[in-house]
């Protein structure tokens, strides 16, 4: 059998390709792989302040259309009861690894001190919108739960569901008390829409937009992430291996 | 027989002769070697896996933002049973190759690039991500200590063209001479050429940074930890323009690379690319040159 250059040029490609595709199937070298994801949590961490603040752009900046993505609309029959309450009977529940466990209505937290920022949200899939959102500071909210000494991360657990799993999201103590990372009610001076995460959502500015978890019912002080779902933090986490740490 | 030392500089070897007609010279040096073949795998990786990402929002943006409802100065997308690239207001059909194909089993499919080009061949954001964000270490250290090496052993004026090289009509000349494929024999086939000279400048010292930099831009942590990142590229969408345009040079140049290896004799050009050790090509007239000192082959018509 005479093999052409074009032959071996194609089949060597097909054969690289399909390596690449085998290769990336290998528990071991997706964990290989994973293993970066430490590295860029730990550089980026080194070279920034645990401080440093997102960029906070003006009112003129802001996108015309602030895209809504994934759950638009949770529709359970639990949600779509509050939803017509105009969220009157929602509670955001704090509790866990806390001294005093809450249930906030969404005027106990409307009362509460406020930050408004006008910033970016930018997507995995590569695309950014900047709005503005007003909301309380977290770290507000943890003093008042006052957060036990074992306690690493928090969990956000949200009312829409992906088939039979719920979404849930989970940030580590550092982001939770960044000044910019707020329980937001309003996107662009308005009560927050559904599309974008009626009543309250996460805003965590340094990180990607799935962690930025919508229609919050429940935050859980945790000392760890293993054993709640698939253990890896969230719900992208779990079901397609997306990174834990997104803020690259 | 030359010493094997693989970092002594090319200029301390004699040519040394070979068959009697070959001279064959050290050409590259081991950091020169191991820096090439590291990147040929990794750059490969970075394209393959980067076109993966890009099929997840195949839409490019000048600004701060950019997202579906905004204007896209480029988009790859389909309509009906036809892909397309649009770039501002010029658009090309594509079907077939970008936007729209049908797969071996019946099946069409949208993505912007097809699954022969991508990491993983199926589609898979996160997965892309992965392959993307490890071997992006790779890339960006190795060019970091590329950088210091060729500062530390001088290489890297071989590499930046001199005044006179740029000289419009030099530059004429040469352009002619490569469309010619007429290429130096001798000696001065061991000097870089000021084309060559330029290519492997812009990727060194512009396209590798600039993609490594913007990459950076688009990453939210870091925007945050350097502020100047998104101000010194005129926003992160504008960075991700940036970072496509970049990568789609470097595709380029290793195109037209892989093409002047072929045209230049691949297997002694891959050897010295391997083992160091090059054969001077020789002039077309079989008259054995003397064997000169490197400097004093100079003269050529």
């Amino acid at each position: 059998m005479i093999l052409s250059r074009r032959t071996l040029l194609i089949g060597g490609a097909s054969g690289l390709l399909a390596g690449c595709d085998k290769l990336n199937d290998s528990p071991n070298f997706r964990e290989t792989l994973r293993s970066a994801e430490g590295l860029t949590m730990r550089a980026q961490r080194l070279i920034s302040s645990r401080e440093a603040l997102a960029r906070e752009f003006d009112p003129a900046d802001r996108s015309p259309v602030f895209r809504a993505n994934g759950t638009r609309n949770p529709d359970t029959p639990d949600y779509n009861r509050l939803a017509a309450g105009r969220f009157a009977d929602w509670r955001l529940a704090v509790d866990g690894l806390v001294r005093r466990p809450l249930s906030l209505s969404l005027a106990q937290i409307m009362r509460m001190p406020n930050r408004a920022q006008i910033t970016r949200h930018d997507c995995v899939e590569g695309w950014s919108a900047i709005g503005k959102w007003t909301g309380v500071p977290l770290s507000l909210v943890l003093d008042q739960a006052a957060l036990r000494d074992e306690a690493r991360y928090l969990v956000f657990h949200c009312a829409d569901r992906y088939g039979s799993r719920p979404y849930y999201e989970s940030i580590d103590l550092i982001d939770a008390f960044h000044p910019q990372t707020i329980l937001a009610w309003a996107l662009n001076d308005r009560l927050l829409p559904i599309p974008n995460g009626a009543p309250l959502r996460l805003r965590v500015e340094r990180q990607l937009g799935y962690k930025h978890a919508k229609y919050l019912m429940r935050i859980e002080a945790r000392s760890t992430l293993a054993g709640l779902y698939g253990g890896r933090g969230g719900y992208w986490e779990d079901s397609n291996d997306y990174e834990w740490y997104a803020g690259i | 027989m030359a010493t094997s030392d693989p970092l002594r500089p090319r200029r301390d070897n004699q040519p040394r002769t070979d068959t009697g007609a070959d001279e064959i010279v050290r050409r590259h040096r081991l950091t020169t070697r191991l820096w090439h073949w590291t990147n040929a795998l990794t750059v490969f990786v970075m394209l393959m896996s980067g076109l993966m990402i890009f099929n997840a929002h195949p839409r490019l943006y000048w600004g701060q933002y950019g997202a579906n409802n905004d204007h896209a100065w480029l988009e790859i997308g389909s309509r009906g049973e036809s892909g397309y690239l649009r770039i501002g207001a010029v658009t090309i059909p594509t079907t077939g190759v970008l936007g729209y194909r049908v797969e071996a089993n019946g099946q069409a499919n949208r993505r912007a690039f097809p699954g022969w080009a991508t990491i993983p061949s199926n589609y898979s954001l996160s997965a892309g991500r992965r392959w993307h964000l490890a071997f992006a270490w790779v890339l960006a250290i190795g060019i970091l200590a590329y950088w210091l090496v060729i500062l530390a052993n001088r290489h890297w004026r071989g590499l930046l063209p001199r005044r006179a090289e740029l000289h419009p009509r030099h530059l004429w000349h040469e352009i002619k001479d490569h469309a010619r494929l007429r290429f130096p024999t001798g000696a001065a086939a061991l000097d870089y050429n000021t084309l060559q000279k330029l290519s492997y400048a812009g990727v060194i010292f512009v396209l590798l940074p600039l993609v490594i930099l913007t990459g950076l831009t688009m990453s939210p942590g870091m925007n945050a930890a350097w502020g100047w990142l998104p101000d010194l590229f005129g926003g992160r969408q504008s960075a991700r323009s940036i970072h496509f345009i970049c990568a789609m040079l470097i595709a380029a140049f290793i195109l037209v690379h892989l093409v002047m290896v072929v045209l230049a004799g691949p297997l002694n050009e891959i050897r010295s690319m391997i083992t160091g050790w090059y054969r001077l090509p020789q002039p077309k007239p079989v008259t054995v040159p003397p064997p000169a000192p490197a400097q004093a082959a100079e003269a050529q018509p």
